[in-house]
């Protein structure tokens, strides 16, 4: 495919994955190309070997990004991304690996120091834990907070709300109360496949089939003649008369505003 | 460690132990939200560990839950000193993973808008690294120069600083003949006179050399492990712009040089800066020089809106209308990591799509976090007062640290 964007170009992947697969083959599991971007995804155990081979062998000399994702409906639902970059080629990679809550994956603070913050951000917001870090400690949420907030499952909202406390002078947590609940607006084209039932359409689906289906076979059967007339040619109840109004309030009414009042 | 004086001041025999001190969150010379508890020996810093995060928004999660049109509006609100820059890496991304192309007086719109930006950005760090290390005056003249530039902004895109005017195909509207006109008379006119004027005070003062020349010397291989970026590893000598090496939009057609330091402490970090501005000026005059006129975004309906006017006249331009506001564009399936050269360094988005409406993931490369992880080997052995000056010179903005 012809190359229409105008996004950052750096060298050719051509023979980029040839070359690397070669040397890192026993923990390859995958490699790919798309999009313009070379992602290889290797074995957990041996991302810390791989990394190292492609900085020492390949030139490959500056970590610059590790990212986590999130992908509950695997079964190791955690994605560790990290970015490559080498100055001298001018060309950049991706390695990833698979790992899930309770299986750590080999730090990378030994191969490059700033993988310590970059590991201690994943395992903050996904809770990946990273073996052989030596600080990994929370990084970008509160102190003292509980759980992992980009997970697919952790609410948008969170969990705690704080505020100052006028009466205990102090910042205090509370369980999160929305006033209004939390929108979510799903914009998918329904009939371009989407997976839930309609709001009105919940009959269409597993309503179970008519067995008798009502007809109108003879005019008898419409309810319509002479006794439905008769019926109809009734006069209906008078309106009940109107409210006339006491000049005074109603009880328990606050006084009207006087003009001089105000505040 | 703790270190006995050999006539004490108080009683014989007394022990001056570490301390440890909070520097922010809360302090002007902190740049915003930061916090660094220190270890002092006496004036000398000894450990340094910066707590992050207290202005963290989550900006990566709200963006999954937003279409890729709604979301940009969240990246001006990262570097809020240089939103454009952000937006930049954004649109290239989305642009990369649908493969869309641009037109050409987009593509040189973004390019003079984000020099601008830089130039809006440099001002005001610079302004803050002279205020932090005890000058005053700069600050003010070369404020006013950012100022002109977020009015420029204003004209483009009605807002001052969150333009979201970059926009996934091209620009969100042109800018009118006047507002190129004015760019142009205000560098050739304005600019240089007030900002050289600003310079001049500080490039060669005693003072300012005395607080920055020497502070914070990162070797090469240093920069290159910490994962520096933009200024920062320029000053390490390292000649390495994402502009010049990986162009994106239009950069492969303009002239421009690569400013980079010799010594690697924080006054070249600073004289990069100031380097840099002359080198954003040029590109922005062969901009304005060379701009064709044409459509200022992609003409594919199905990911930029159509024309006011056309949707009067064309049903299937306002159905595409109802269709990008209401349910979005659809990107491929895939995912990239796109990085731009921001004011401050390499800005990157790592963006996953799913195939719907929304980022199934998108991942925000701050410039700040590798540089300001390194202040602790930095600032080792420096004094207190130094630690404000290392500061300045990495340009931290928290907006973008802790997304």
């Amino acid at each position: 495919m012809a190359v229409l964007h105008s996004a950052p170009r750096f060298a050719s992947n051509e023979g980029v994955i040839d070359a690397v697969s070669e040397t890192i083959s026993v923990w390859l599991i995958e490699a790919i190309e798309a999009h313009g971007e070379v992602i290889f995804r290797v074995e957990r155990d041996a991302v810390d070997k791989v990394l190292r081979i492609l900085r020492d062998d390949h030139a490959y000399q500056q970590l610059m990004e590790i990212a986590g994702a999130d992908y509950p409906s695997r079964p190791e639902r955690f994605e560790v991304v990290y970015m490559l970059q080498s100055l001298t080629k001018n060309h950049r990679v991706m390695v990833k690996c698979s790992a899930g809550e309770d299986t750590p994956v080999p730090t990378a603070t030994t191969l490059w120091p700033n993988a310590g913050w970059l590991e201690r951000e994943v395992f903050d917001m996904y809770g990946v834990t990273f073996a052989g870090n030596p600080d990994l400690r929370r990084i970008l949420t509160d102190y003292g907070f509980e759980g992992h907030p980009f997970r697919k499952d952790f609410p948008m909202t969170g969990y705690t709300e704080l505020r100052y406390s006028e009466e205990e002078k102090r910042v205090v947590y509370e369980p999160v109360v929305l006033a209004q609940e939390m929108r979510t607006f799903d914009f998918l084209s329904p009939w371009e496949g989407a997976d839930y039932v309609l709001p009105g359409d919940e009959k269409s689906r597993g309503a179970p089939p008519v067995a008798e289906p009502k007809t109108t076979e003879k005019p008898a059967d419409t309810g319509a003649g002479k006794k439905a007339d008769e019926a109809a040619a009734k006069p209906v109840a008078p309106a009940a008369p109107a409210q006339k109004d006491s000049g005074k309030g109603a009880p328990g009414a606050p006084d009207p505003t006087s003009k001089e009042g105000g505040r | 460690m703790s270190m006995q004086l050999e006539q004490s001041p108080t009683t014989e025999g007394e022990v001056i132990t570490n301390y440890t001190i909070n520097f922010g969150p809360q302090h002007p010379a902190a740049h915003g939200v930061l916090r660094m508890v220190m270890e002092l020996d006496g004036e000398v810093i000894e450990r340094i560990d910066p707590h992050v995060g207290l202005l963290h928004r989550g900006t990566e999660k709200l963006i999954e839950q937003k279409t890729y049109l709604q979301a940009l509006p969240y990246f001006d609100r990262l570097d809020y000193c240089s939103p454009l820059a952000m937006e930049h890496s954004y649109v290239l991304a989305i642009e990369k993973l649908l493969n869309l192309e641009v037109p050409l007086r987009a593509r040189y719109l973004r390019v003079l808008f984000a020099e601008l930006t830089r130039i809006c950005n440099h001002m005001l760090n610079m302004g803050a690294h002279i205020l932090d290390v005890g000058a005053f005056t700069p600050n003010l003249w070369i404020m006013d120069l950012r100022e002109d530039c977020l009015n420029f902004f204003e004209r483009a895109s009605g807002a001052r600083m969150h333009s979201a005017w970059f926009r996934p195909g091209g620009v969100h509207q042109d800018v009118p003949e006047k507002l190129l006109v004015d760019i142009g008379d205000w560098l050739d006119n304005r600019f240089f006179q007030l900002f050289e004027d600003a310079m001049s005070l500080v490039m060669d003062n005693r003072i300012f050399k005395q607080r920055n020349v020497d502070i914070a010397v990162v070797s090469r291989e240093d920069a290159i492990a910490w994962g520096f970026s933009g200024p920062m590893i320029r000053a390490a000598g390292i000649p390495w712009d994402l502009r010049k090496s990986q162009p994106y939009d239009v950069y492969d057609r303009m002239e421009f040089d690569i400013p980079v330091g010799t010594n690697s402490d924080c006054y070249d970090r600073f004289m990069v800066r100031v380097k840099e501005v002359y080198e954003s000026a040029k590109i922005i005059r062969q901009c304005l020089r060379d701009m064709p006129q044409g459509p200022i975004a992609s003409t594919d309906g199905k990911v930029s809106p159509p024309k006011r006017g056309e949707m009067k006249q064309s049903m299937e331009s306002l159905i595409h209308h109802f269709k990008l506001y209401t349910e979005g564009f659809h990107v491929p399936a895939g995912e990239v990591y796109v990085a731009t050269e921001s004011p401050k360094g390499e800005f990157g988005v790592y963006l996953v799509s799913d195939g719907t409406n929304k980022p199934y993931r998108c991942k925000i490369r701050p410039t700040a976090f590798s540089h300001l992880q390194a202040m602790d080997f930095m600032s080792k052995g420096h004094m207190l007062p130094d630690a404000t000056a290392i500061l300045g010179a990495i340009d931290v903005v928290f907006g973008e640290c802790d997304r």
